[in-house]
């Protein structure tokens, strides 16, 4: 038996740090507080402050990004986690922009372990992370000037080699060259290179220069072995003598086991060994079917006196309750919005709520660890490595330095390997340590454990006033927002909750672009028993819908146009009106749409990055909504790649579509009721739209593009259906509200 | 023990009768381009052609398959597979990747079938497949690619 996991509070201390850029999250920017993202650790009462990405000696870029092996390969490594967003193609076309590499020498792996390098600096660098759609923002320098000063190395050796002026030698394509005709290949050339003094004066390319950032026919570098099957992931990681676990998880949120019987499942060919670990009992065996088997003959009795024992309908219930009310934190609160109202001609209010919502990515969650010597080893998908490295040594009974990631490419994440409490990491090294380290051991989730094992987007209920003038000018705004935190009770609370307001809450609420005289905004953090965790575009998944549903209700009211009425609020907002104009000119929006075809239009700002979409549906007569359409215009400053600005925005508005017609994840008596695609139901390809991307041109930092192209999907959806059943729907999924 | 004939190879494993092919194929044989997402034949993550038929091999029992002949991401082949193959490459299909070999073994059957589909026929053959990072809209425009360059 091994100890119970003490990590819920893992305390140790990533220090709060500013962040250094705009990026990571506006809503904290806007409520006037500077975000710092970080954990915290050590569970002494006092904080032991761990100095923020030490002073930097300027690393070696050929040993600490990039590698380059005599034949030529070329490996990239990178900071941040590539689960499909094509981070990793980002980055190496950051580098190579520099570098001037044959693209078919290079490859990027995942790095971790070392926080100066790796530490993410749209986070404020003292921290490795993915998310926030940060990986660009963080990745603009520092893998431009690692690749050129990795060519800055090479030139310098071929120059001292050849005893040439280092002026005179080009290097591009994977080769240097000079006039007199020597010539060398970068592989021949990296050892030497390796050896030269790191520049530290860089310069980088001006814009004009640029070969690959900005290039429409670049293509993804990884798009082959994702063709053939050879792009390996965690559950294809194999080691010899590997035994692979299935997991028996408690059936409510708290609870836990008493005991277990496992007598009928070790009698199962195949099966090796049935423990408990502090999330419930792992059944271990040669192969997964033996697994699955096993775990289905054994027994398990639940103590579940500590549990969750609420249904989502009950929790709904609080939460609307709650709403009517006044809110419990103010996260924003401009002029004197009780005045205004009296003042306004009309006021409005409504109601919107939002379910559960699980990522269900395509691989279930794994995780594969073996203790070699005193080193623990884990292949998995290590979204924030040094909080997992950390923890695993908490559990595994080690120090961080003895615990060795292998960060794997991820079968799609929507955030959900980004845990505060390492989640199937620290479950398979509980396992490994149950077992004695008797063999390498692979957990590999079932979809019902993926579906059932929390982490949910929380459900929100939003309540949403306002008042117009007599002119149809929108003067005063209340939105009570009612929901669960992300941030409460994680190793993120101390960044993200401040003042009782966790911005990932309120993000998209209490930054909105619109001038509006007063305005408040007011949260009431609700304390439920469901783990909660960012979902793709997180807080904006909810706060863009009741913001842009209830402006299209407005101009209605004020019988205006919804492109005019949002215009006229953003004279101070001219980035937020270009996108909102662009993707209006791009769907037509001042021509009539076609016959049998409604439109509706949002505008939403996630992440630094401004999208605005047009959504076209049909309504055909058996009443299912047919999306046939979506424009969108989106401002993510320079484009590094365009096609994959592109296919982020495609996905997103899949992504974003399926939530908003279809899915639900519901609890009945503190139970799960889904279990698989068949209940809980993502887009599939006979309702995707056809999708447009515009870019606006910029010279701004790169902000992020895989979160930003959900939110505005879903109310310029709301939006055109409204034009089609003048019904409003305020009650998500619209397969719920539709029919409410 | 069972005997699959799996990319014109046959493999001898020792299984229950019960063991659904894509065990047999993943952790027997280590074929491990063909993917495990629910078990259940709603995603379609593993599909592969029994006899060039597409079939769900997670709810296929290595029983029933008999002396069926299985192709799998790793043995797919011939005019269709290489054009599919390619044209995905091409227009940069995949994000994660994760349920890309099903989808390439459903695209390949529609186009091995039916030369020409619509776009009705692209969603009934392909509605199977999920998706979660939604690249629908590139596999719809590369099915119509493909179909186009098998013509030429």
């Amino acid at each position: 038996m091994i100890p119970a996991l003490k990590i819920s509070h893992p305390k140790f201390s990533l220090p709060h740090t500013k962040a250094t850029r705009r990026g990571f999250m506006l809503g904290a920017a806007a409520m006037g507080t500077s975000l710092v993202v970080g954990f915290r650790a050590p569970a002494h009462a006092e904080e032991t402050a761990v100095p923020a990405a030490p002073p930097a000696a300027p690393a070696n870029p050929l040993a600490a990004y990039i590698k380059i092996d005599p034949d030529n390969q070329i490996t990239i490594y990178s900071s941040q986690f590539e689960m499909g967003q094509g981070a990793y193609h980002g980055i190496a076309t950051l580098v190579n922009e520099e570098l001037g590499a044959d693209w078919a020498m290079i490859d990027v792996e995942g790095a971790s372990g070392n926080v100066a390098l790796y530490g993410n600096v749209a986070f404020g660098g003292a921290f490795q992370g993915t998310g926030g759609s940060s990986s660009m923002a963080s990745s603009w320098e520092r893998y431009r000037k690692a690749g050129a000063a990795a060519r800055m190395m090479m030139m310098s050796a071929a120059a001292k080699q050849w005893n040439v002026p280092e002026a005179e030698i080009k290097a591009e394509m994977g080769k240097l060259t000079h006039a007199s005709g020597k010539s060398a290949t970068y592989g021949e050339l990296a050892a030497a290179a390796a050896q030269m003094p790191i520049p530290t004066d860089i310069a980088l390319k001006p814009k004009e220069q640029w070969t690959q950032i900005g290039a429409a026919d670049l293509k993804r570098y990884d798009s082959k072995v994702k063709t053939n099957g050879t792009q390996g992931y965690t559950i294809d990681a194999k080691l010899p003598e590997m035994k692979t676990a299935v997991m028996i998880h408690p059936p409510m949120f708290g609870a836990t086991v008493k005991s277990f019987d496992a007598a009928k499942a070790k009698a199962i060919k195949g099966v090796v060994d049935v423990v408990q670990v502090p999330r419930g009992v792992a059944v271990i065996a040669d192969h997964m079917w033996a697994a699955i088997k096993g775990r289905e003959a054994v027994t398990v009795e639940w103590d579940d006196s500590a549990a969750e024992k609420r249904g989502s309908a009950e929790i709904m219930a609080e939460y609307r309750a709650q709403a009517a009310k006044p809110g419990i934190a103010t996260a924003r609160n401009d002029g004197n919005a009780d005045d205004a109202f009296k003042s306004a001609v009309t006021v409005m209010e409504a109601t919107f709520e939002f379910p559960y919502l699980a990522h269900a990515a395509l691989e279930p969650l794994n995780a594969v660890a073996a203790k070699n010597g005193d080193m623990i080893e884990i292949w998995a998908g290590h979204q924030m490595p040094d909080l997992y490295q950390y923890i695993a040594s908490q559990v595994g009974g080690t120090t961080p330095d003895k615990i060795k990631l292998h960060v794997m490419k991820t079968g799609g994440g929507f955030g959900r390997r980004a845990v505060g409490d390492a989640d199937v990491v620290a479950e398979v090294v509980a396992i490994g340590a149950a077992t004695g380290w008797k063999y390498p051991v692979k957990v590999q989730w079932t979809r019902d454990n993926d579906m059932k094992g929390g982490r949910y987007r929380p459900a929100y209920v939003h309540r949403v006033k306002a008042g117009l003038d007599k002119d149809g000018k929108l003067i005063a705004w209340n939105n009570h927002i009612v929901g669960q935190s992300i941030a409460a009770g994680s190793p993120f609370e101390n960044g993200i909750v401040v003042n009782g307001i966790d911005f990932t809450s309120v993000e998209g609420a209490a930054n909105i672009p619109y001038a509006i005289p007063a305005m408040k905004v007011e949260l009431s953090t609700m304390k439920t028993g469901v783990p909660v965790l960012w979902w793709r575009a997180v807080g904006s998944t909810h706060t863009a819908f009741a913001v842009e549903a209830f402006i299209d209700e407005l101009a209605e009211a004020a019988g205006k146009d919804p492109v005019e009425f949002r215009l006229a609020m953003l004279d101070k907002s001219p980035r937020h009106a270009a996108v909102l104009m662009l993707a209006a000119e791009k769907a037509g929006w001042s021509q009539p749409v076609a016959e049998g075809r409604f439109r509706g239009i949002a505008l939403a700002e996630s992440f630094s990055t401004v999208v605005a979409q047009v959504v076209e549906i049909s309504m055909p007569k058996d009443g299912n909504i047919k999306v046939e359409r979506v424009v969108t215009a989106v401002d993510c400053g320079t484009v590094i790649n365009p096609d994959q600005v592109k296919a982020q925005v495609e996905g997103a508005v899949g992504f974003g579509l399926g939530a908003i017609l279809q899915e639900e994840l519901s609890l009945t008596g503190g139970k799960v009721d889904q279990a698989n695609y068949d209940t809980y139901t993502p887009l599939r390809i006979n309702q995707m739209p056809v999708v447009e991307v515009h870019m606006v041109a910029s010279d701004a930092a790169p902000t992020g593009i895989g979160e930003p192209g959900v939110p505005p999907v879903g109310p310029a959806l709301a939006n055109a259906v409204y034009q089609a059943q003048k019904k409003r729907v305020r009650v998500l999924p619209f397969s719920k509200g539709l029919t409410a | 023990m069972i005997t699959l004939s799996i990319n014109g190879k046959d493999h001898q494993i020792d299984a229950e009768s019960d063991m659904p092919l894509l065990w047999a194929i993943r952790d027997m044989i280590g074929l491990t381009g063909t993917k495990f997402g629910c078990g259940q034949a709603q995603c379609g993550a593993c599909t592969v052609h029994l006899d060039g038929q597409p079939i769900r091999s997670c709810m296929t029992p290595v029983g029933d398959v008999g002396a069926g002949k299985i192709t799998t991401i790793e043995g797919v082949s011939g005019k269709v597979a290489e054009a599919v193959q390619m044209v995905w490459t091409e227009m940069d299909v995949p994000q994660c990747g994760y349920c890309q070999s099903g989808q390439i073994m459903s695209a390949v059957a529609l186009l091995t079938e039916n030369k020409k589909p619509s776009d009705t026929d692209i969603d009934d053959a392909m509605t199977g497949n999920l998706c979660r990072c939604a690249t629908y809209h590139r596999i719809r425009g590369a099915i119509h690619e493909a179909a186009k360059r098998l013509e030429a």
